[in-house]
């Protein structure tokens, strides 16, 4: 951190700033050594290590490349809209890639919001057909990014645009397909929580954006017999194409922002993942009635499956009785994640008093094991929900429910009371953890971004640099870094376009000089620097004759993606790879200032 | 095939008819059990309540016999020998300083690669497809109910069970010899254990809450896998039925036994008349006769 002030200091009196050279006396001894004496010592020899470096410093100048200003935004969720919104407001060109057939995320399956209680629909929409509109983005919606190339400013990237089986340039949106599908109600519907059914061809809530259908190859009839076509009979624009394909698009792309999400944890069995055991007692997927978080939001949702009014999934009667249960998942390092999931003590308080609003005389009950309401009007709404609507809070864990009679047995503890308790419920909801996206991994390795054992991305630094990554140029936003709510995810899907947008502000970019340097004339090609680099920044060169012919094939540095940890310079066996900067003369240099 | 065999003291007692219809079983199966020579007690409840390092020690001097007689898998039929077998071999493995206190204490250490297996465990490793080869009594339309209680599948961490909280392995093996599982609420929760002795009002209060949830749930029978749940079931039955009077007795039968009656043994081979708790309504369902 300190280098570049005393760099600066050099340029500033004329010197070439990579002339300057630190002993870093203070990290390296005067913090760490309680002993004066020998410490000072130290100290003498550090310098002397530094004075014989500094001998043999070259003046070097950055190294400059290109920017393309252009972001690609990975993820079509509140933070991924947020982030292209801002980008391109500021004049900049922006590719929007979203996996689903829409964009708006988990937002869009949300009742209402906290603290303020407002309709998630009603403040996500405008924001969605504003993305729709908006010239500079360039909307990519049922499309993954397959593969990224290169490095900061100068990334290629790929896209798989799945096939919709719909003209996009056709369609209108008039949904006379979905109307008339035969497969009405059959598939699973994602967007319902599973809830609810869907027909083959859909589109996955009526505000979606594109208002464009998407055919569902797996149930569709005319997928599984080659019969049916009731689409393309009512469809006026012969939008219908079934013979369609997955098309390939490339883009050139600057800076890339990832607000690929969360998931919810399902909890009905042992799920795969070996470090979580589960939790069988509380019978999810057993039970109709026992749901989880995002499934009471659309048991709630004035547009779900229920039109809003609070009903068991099982019979369609109203549960006079609710419990909900925090905690599930996470805190809970011997069956879940020891991390904690953030937002289930705000919409749990949330969904206990969407619940009183609605059916006035019913209990509801939640079994917590701390209130984290940390945030501006949080733990005043948590107090609303106790005082004002009389959800009666339980500080305690439950360890079974199970059906008698039509109700749900809970069985809990009240630790405060340190009494065991039994409550016979209509309704079990259950707040289970935030996790990572399944392929949150396989995009990691895509892209280039370290991830925790969770896979969550990391940070480069939990506090100065929160919004990047180790690979220059990507930038994080929202749930895939860690649990996170709506405007959390929105303040850090703006700090990451804000990134972005210092990235374009400028033509050209520096880099460090300090890069690896293949010496040609010695290099016998045999490619163990390309093996151990791990910044893919090796390169093969052709080395040709004057008439044209290839005489050898020898490594060469990508400047651009070199970072300069001198791997490729320690495994080279002729060594013929050099860090500027850094060279061997320079260290041994080092070595003898010691003796 | 053959497994080392620890019985532990329970199946030389109370559990008698445990081993009985084990051995019985066993051994039309193929399956050798080769009892551990001078085996001792594992130390049960009372070692890890009162000494740690006894509580280790126990199990290892037997998985030590275990590694002497060559046996690399031992079969414990009792839940909680099981529990303590698979506890102080995991401990050795993982913790050197236990390792070598065992090794201080008893001269030696047990095998590394020792696997300490349940009664579920060892009908598996027969195989359901074995086990329903074998069987000679139709047992269509007798409705069980599988209990594994607290020590067969917990701690998760060390016993591996399909899902600590809702087991299904019992349930496939009755299935496997013809009968029907029942799906009911408390397949893993506590019949009070050794509170038998001491505190007999809690064992009453839990083990009638685990008997009227299966009879709610129509079972004919209990199967259990442990000395210590069949007795508490069974035996406490009668206290019980002092507190509640009007009630009709469940047969409470191990899961060797079960399985024994499907292949066509005499329930007097296979110890049912030692129990405290009539069969017969068991029995005369299924036209077995006694």
């Amino acid at each position: 951190m300190h280098e570049k002030t005393f760099r600066k200091a050099c340029a500033d009196s004329g010197l070439n700033p990579f002339l300057c050279e630190i002993a870093n006396l203070r990290e390296h001894c005067s913090w760490v050594h309680e002993d004066i004496v020998e410490g000072t010592k130290k100290a003498i020899d550090l310098v002397r290590i530094a004075v014989e470096r500094v001998k043999r410093n070259v003046p070097l100048s950055p190294i400059q490349v290109p920017v393309t200003k252009k972001a690609l935004v990975i993820g079509g969720g509140i933070s991924g809209i947020q982030a292209s919104l801002d980008i391109a407001n500021a004049g900049f060109d922006v590719v929007l890639v979203e996996k689903q057939p829409s964009i708006g995320g988990h937002m869009s399956q949300l009742s209402e919001t906290f603290p303020t209680l407002d309709c998630s629909q009603c403040i996500l929409t405008p924001r969605m057909v504003e993305v729709y509109q908006h010239p500079r983005i360039k909307l990519l919606t049922y499309s993954e990014v397959e593969n990224v190339e290169g490095f900061i400013g100068n990334f290629k990237v790929t896209i798989r645009k799945k096939a919709r089986s719909i003209d996009e340039s056709k369609c209108t949106g008039c949904g006379l397909c979905v109307q008339k599908c035969p497969i009405k109600k059959k598939a699973y519907n994602e967007f319902e929580e599973g809830l609810a059914f869907r027909p083959a061809v859909y589109v996955p809530f009526p505000q979606a954006v594109p208002n464009i259908p998407v055919i569902d190859r797996t149930v569709c009839t005319y997928y599984q017999t080659g019969k049916c076509q009731m689409c393309v009979k009512v469809c006026g624009r012969e939008a219908i194409k079934f013979d369609q394909e997955d098309t390939l698009i490339t883009e050139d792309i600057g800076a890339i922002v990832v607000a690929t999400g969360y998931k919810l944890y399902t909890i009905d069995k042992k799920p795969d993942a070996q470090e979580i055991k589960g939790y069988g007692e509380y019978g999810y997927g057993k039970y109709k009635d026992v749901v989880d978080g995002l499934q009471f939001e659309r048991i709630a949702s004035a547009s779900g499956p229920t039109s809003g009014e609070i009903l068991r999934p099982s019979d369609n009667s109203v549960p006079k009785k609710i419990v909900f249960i925090q905690c599930v998942g996470s805190r809970d390092e011997s069956k879940g994640f020891s991390y904690c999931s953030k937002i289930c003590c705000m919409y749990t308080a949330k969904h206990a008093m969407l619940y009183k609003h609605k059916v006035h005389d019913g209990e509801a009950y939640v079994f917590y094991m701390d209130i984290r309401a940390g945030g501006k009007g949080y733990d005043e709404f948590v107090r609303r929900a106790i005082e004002e609507d009389n959800v009666k809070y339980i500080r305690g864990r439950v360890s079974r429910i199970y059906e008698e009679n039509g109700k749900y047995i809970v069985k809990g503890e009240d630790t405060i009371a340190g009494m065991p308790v039994v409550i016979d419920a209509d309704m079990v909801v259950l707040a289970t953890a935030i996790t990572a996206q399944p392929d949150a991994v396989k995009l990691a390795q895509t892209v280039g971004m370290s991830y925790d054992k969770y896979g969550f991305y990391n940070e480069v630094h939990p506090k100065l640099r929160p919004v990047e990554v180790s690979t220059a140029g990507v930038f994080l936003a929202g749930a895939c870094q860690a649990p996170k709510d709506i405007p959390e995810s929105v303040a850090m899907a703006s700090a990451a376009a804000s990134k972005s947008l210092v990235l374009f502000g400028s033509d050209l970019l520096e880099r460090e000089p300090t890069v690896a340097k293949v010496n040609e004339s010695i290099c016998a090609g045999c490619f163990y620097c390309q093996k151990v680099c791990a910044y893919n920044a090796i390169e093969r060169k052709e080395i040709k004759d004057r008439q044209g012919n290839v005489v050898k094939v020898i490594a060469s540095v990508n400047s651009g993606l070199c970072q300069g940890c001198g791997t490729c310079n320690a495994v080279c066996p002729s060594k013929s790879v050099e860090l500027v900067g850094f060279n061997d003369e320079q260290i041994y240099a080092q070595i003898n200032a010691l003796g | 095939m053959k497994v080392g065999y620890y019985p532990g003291c329970s199946l030389t007692g109370t559990g008698k008819e445990y081993d009985l219809s084990l051995r019985k079983v066993a051994s039309l199966l193929g399956m050798e059990l080769e009892e551990l020579n001078d085996w001792s007690c594992c130390g049960a409840t009372s070692a890890h309540a009162t000494n740690h390092l006894l509580s280790v020690a126990l199990p290892a001097r037997n998985l030590i016999i275990a590694k002497h007689q060559l046996l690399n898998e031992v079969a414990a039929p009792c839940a909680a020998c099981y529990n303590r077998l698979v506890s102080a071999s995991t401990e050795i493995k993982t913790d050197s300083a236990a390792e070598r206190e065992i090794m201080e204490l008893l001269g030696d250490t047990p095998a590394n690669d020792i696997n300490i297996i349940n009664i579920v465990e060892l009908f598996e490793k027969i195989g359901k497809e074995n086990i329903a080869s074998k069987v000679k009594v139709d047992l269509k339309g007798i409705k069980a109910a599988c209990y594994y209680g607290c020590l067969l599948v917990r701690p998760p961490k060390l016993t591996n069970f399909d899902d600590a909280e809702n087991p299904v392995s019992m349930e496939e093996l009755i299935k496997a010899v013809g009968a029907e599982p029942v799906e009911w609420n408390y397949k893993v929760e506590c019949c009070g254990g050794s509170h038998s002795i001491a505190h007999k009002e809690i064992v009453v209060d839990l083990s009638k809450k685990i008997i009227d949830d299966a009879k709610l749930h129509g079972a004919d029978v209990i199967i259990v896998a442990c000395p210590m749940c069949h007795s508490n079931l069974d035996m406490r039955q009668r206290a019980i039925k002092k507190e509640f009077p009007g009630r009709d007795d469940m047969p409470v039968l191990y899961l060797t036994e079960f399985i024994g009656l499907a292949m066509g043994l005499k329930p007097k081979e296979l110890g049912l008349n030692l129990h405290m708790i009539e069969t017969k309504s068991l029995l005369d369902k299924a036209e077995i006769k006694g």
